[in-house]
């Protein structure tokens, strides 16, 4: 029997970025008609694979091929053109138009002088929505449509063209459950027609109901192939994780001091429900979650940027009420955000102004800010934390991501809080930053701080952490202490399997 | 030691072009204009650009801020109307001279005012400085011709009008007013916490908001301080003309702009600083008596001035953009 040819193909894909190896010869096939899921931790390469798939990114090295003809795209347009689709995690869709418009968007049937064919448009587009089932018209504007409608307009766009290959992203991220049976719905529908499907997301039991192989990233590189009737969650699991992890674990526990931060029963509408936890000072907590399953929401409600719903915050013991930023470093909790270019950092500010920053109030002299004082102060923590810079007055967005990260952690450090909180603390750093950053983490919490952990990254959570805390959409799951948790528990607890809340 | 010196020079001429610029333009009107280069063409020069710099001095921390005042232009009318409207009321007839003190503090007051109500306006509601702003100024013009039943006011008293005229030293006070806020603001900006807190806040209002400064006062402290700044002109103008017109300041928050923006100071915010508003203000002031004493006709100069702005802004990010990649490895 002639095996079938794929409708996509890709060959020892090989991506750089500036200091970071993204991905490192991966191979990978969709066949017609098949469903292909694509797991992989966060930061093992999905994203950037299916960018390079999408037209977004170019290969340093590699190649690929749609039914077996070797292509070059440039664009996601010229993606598209060639057959490759890309249904975005965040939608990217102008609210303001039709529907229709957005289907065709940049590639509006037009009439003489560039006029919009309306006509042909909304009729096309009407063919599509229809094919999806979908109860709203074409010149429905897509600021009036649900998550999950607005999801068809995005799949829709797929199909105005002959899609053979359609690459999915996370698609049930914002989904409730009768909107997921729907889009599996499509999904079948869409491979009945021979349209070979990469399906990704972190969700086992979605990728158990609509995949027919799966095929597993770990840092940048290709792990292997499964057919899914074939195998189960943990065998997916272990491919995932790997043993290859050199990460020492948490050397024997140490003596913790008194509750530092106390939270009970905090709820804040639909973004989580009923979280209860606490934190002593000198111990690491870490909490592990998707995207998406409230634990940056948490930690912004205790820095004073969201107000709860219900329950409270006690810091020592005593009740606090924390309604702004202003409220909580009076409080002594410091928050090292998840972001740190967008929401940590002023990037055209020098080194040493960032770091003084929420303190230079404190720091002057007369009538103006003394110099003397704050070069102290950086001088410092550039020590302390080992900050690679070539002056203070260099502008911290020319430091590497590392540092940078360092200037917002040195930033809280000096304001010598009692709770710390990072979230994500090594998004987008090298490796080898990376281990000075949990070792940096590690020893803050043994000189006494309380510090609280959030990362996507499991080899990170497990490695810095004294206590893991697993959250699911907006819930505490589970509670592990260092010695109960493994990475196959904390999958399941984090991927929505709850037979594991019993044990 | 010499060298590194000299690199820091270059760094510094490569942010702040605008100097450069300054250095040619003089050079060139020196060079071909034998009027030009005369200590009392200079001294006019500092008279006439001292209305816009001083408003651009609070441009500068206002956009630095990351907002903007496009009501400048009004305010100066209404602080000049109510200056020398005021000093010839009947209450203040007994007053002599000293009618002008209280005439003069209400226009300020009036400009600081406007500015907090601004401000106030930008930081409670959100709404986008442009936007309350433009309001403003149609609004504030408004005023003035209400209250000015649309005509001009003289001043009565000479010696109001003689301020504007008189000298300190060599140099003529209204310039040495302006030279001294400009030095007044410069520490402002470069060295108070809320000079400090201004770049953080247009830098990156949401690491400021995370790093517990209170954006809102702020920005209100801002908007005031341009208020005042433009009442300021206001009155020096008037003083200048012994006389205010309800008409008075129009199209001076397009030159303000213009002035700042030369000077390096960034739409966006976060960037900027009052050295080169300083250079900014000179500029257009050096241009404009140069190509005069050339007797270059009028509209031709808003035709030179206006392609001149691109082109420094062009030159600026060329000279940015490499000084970027330079630092990147």
């Amino acid at each position: 029997m002639m095996a079938p040819i794929p409708a996509l193909r890709l060959e020892g894909i090989v991506k750089t970025f500036p200091g970071v190896r993204a991905l490192d010869g991966v191979s990978f096939e969709v066949l017609p008609g098949e469903v292909h899921a694509l797991l992989g931790e966060n930061g093992a390469g999905k994203s950037t694979l299916m960018k390079t798939l999408a037209g977004m990114h170019q290969p340093n090295e590699g190649r690929i091929f749609i039914e077996e003809n070797e292509v070059v795209m440039r664009t996601p347009l010229e993606a598209k053109a060639k057959g490759v689709v890309l249904i975005h995690q965040e939608l990217s869709l102008a609210e303001e138009m039709s529907a229709a418009e957005n289907i065709y968007l940049g590639e509006l049937p037009t009439k003489s002088f560039g006029r919009v064919d309306w006509k042909t448009l909304y009729a096309q587009a009407g063919e599509i929505l229809k094919r999806l089932n979908c109860k709203f018209g074409p010149q429905t504007r897509v600021s009036d449509l649900s998550i999950a409608n607005k999801q068809m307009v995005e799949i829709a766009r797929a199909l105005t063209v002959n899609a053979k290959a359609v690459i999915f992203d996370e698609p049930t991220a914002s989904l409730t459950d009768a909107e997921k049976v729907v889009l599996f719905d499509i999904i079948r529908d869409l491979k009945a027609r021979g349209v070979g499907i990469v399906y990704i997301s972190h969700r086992m039991e979605e990728i158990f109901t609509i995949s027919d192989r799966i095929s597993v990233l770990r840092d940048g590189t290709y792990r292997g192939t499964l057919v899914t009737a074939e195998t189960n969650e943990d065998e997916v699991t272990q491919l995932m994780i790997g043993r290859s992890l050199d990460l020492s674990r948490n050397e024997a526990q140490v003596e913790f001091g008194d509750v530092a931060l106390e939270v009970r029963g905090l709820s804040c509408g639909s973004l989580y429900r009923d979280i209860t936890f606490n934190v002593r000072s000198g111990e690491v907590v870490g909490f592990y979650g998707l995207v998406g399953a409230g634990r940056t929401e948490i930690a912004e409600t205790l820095f004073g940027l969201r107000t709860p719903s219900a329950g409270t915050i006690l810091l020592e013991g005593k009740e606090v009420r924390i309604s702004s930023p202003v409220d909580a470093i009076a409080n002594g909790i410091s928050l090292v955000p998840e972001s740190r270019k967008e929401q940590g950092l002023v990037l055209g500010m020098n080194c040493r102004d960032n770091i003084t920053l929420p303190q230079v109030d404190d720091l002057t002299a007369g009538p103006f800010v003394s110099d003397g004082a704050e070069l102290a102060i950086f001088e410092q923590y550039r020590d302390r934390l080992e900050i690679k810079t070539p002056s203070w007055r260099q502008a911290v967005g020319n430091l590497s991501g590392g540092n940078q990260q360092k200037i917002v952690i040195g930033k809280w450090l000096a304001m010598r809080p009692n709770v710390l909180i990072v979230d994500e603390p090594t998004r987008g750093i090298d490796v080898g930053s990376k281990a000075e950053i949990h070792n940096l983490i590690r020893e803050l919490a043994r000189s006494g701080y309380a510090v609280i952990v959030i990362s996507s990254e499991m080899p990170e959570v497990l490695h810095v952490s004294d206590r893991v805390i697993a959250m699911y959409s907006g819930e505490i799951i589970r509670e592990f202490t260092a010695a109960e948790v493994t990475e196959d528990n904390l999958v399941q607890a984090i991927s929505g399997i709850r037979a594991d809340k019993v044990a | 030691m010499a060298d590194t010196s000299k690199n820091a020079f270059a760094t510094w001429l490569m942010r702040n072009p605008i100097w450069g610029f300054i250095v040619i333009i003089f050079v060139f009107f020196s060079v071909s204009n034998e009027y030009f280069f005369d200590l009392q063409n200079f001294r006019n020069i500092l008279v006439q650009t001292s209305t816009i710099g001083l408003i651009a001095l609070g441009m500068t921390l206002v956009m630095i801020n990351g907002n903007i005042d496009l009501s400048v232009g009004a305010v100066v009318a209404l602080a000049a109307s109510l200056a020398v409207d005021l000093q010839s009321w009947g209450v203040f007839a007994t007053w002599g001279d000293w009618a002008i003190l209280p005439a003069v503090a209400t226009a300020l007051a009036a400009g600081i005012a406007l500015g907090a109500l601004n401000g106030f306006i930008v930081w409670k509601t959100g709404v986008d400085a442009f936007i309350v702003t433009l309001g403003a100024m149609i609004g504030v013009r408004g005023l003035v011709f209400i209250y000015t039943r649309e005509e001009s006011f003289f001043a009565s008293n000479f010696a109001y009008s003689d301020f504007g005229s008189s000298s300190v030293g060599p140099l003529p006070t209204l310039a040495v007013l302006f030279l001294l806020f400009t030095v007044v603001t410069h520490l402002l900006l470069s060295r108070t916490v809320h000079g400090r807190n201004t770049y953080a806040v247009g830098g990156n209002r949401e690491a400021a908001v995370n790093a517990g400064i209170r954006v809102g006062p702020h920005m209100m402290i801002n908007f005031m301080i341009v208020g005042f700044f433009a009442a300021l002109a206001g009155v020096t103008l008037s003083s200048q003309m012994g006389a205010a017109t309800p008409n008075l300041g129009r199209d001076y928050e397009l030159w303000v702009i213009t002035a700042t923006v030369l000077g390096g100071t960034k739409l966006t915010g976060g960037a900027g600083n009052i050295i080169g508003t300083f250079g900014g203000v000179l500029a257009i002031g050096i241009l404009r008596n140069g190509m005069n004493l050339m007797q270059v006709p009028a509209f031709y100069v808003l035709v030179i001035l206006g392609v001149i702005l691109i082109a420094v802004l062009f030159l600026d990010k060329q000279l940015n953009r490499r000084g970027k990649q330079e630092l990147k490895i």
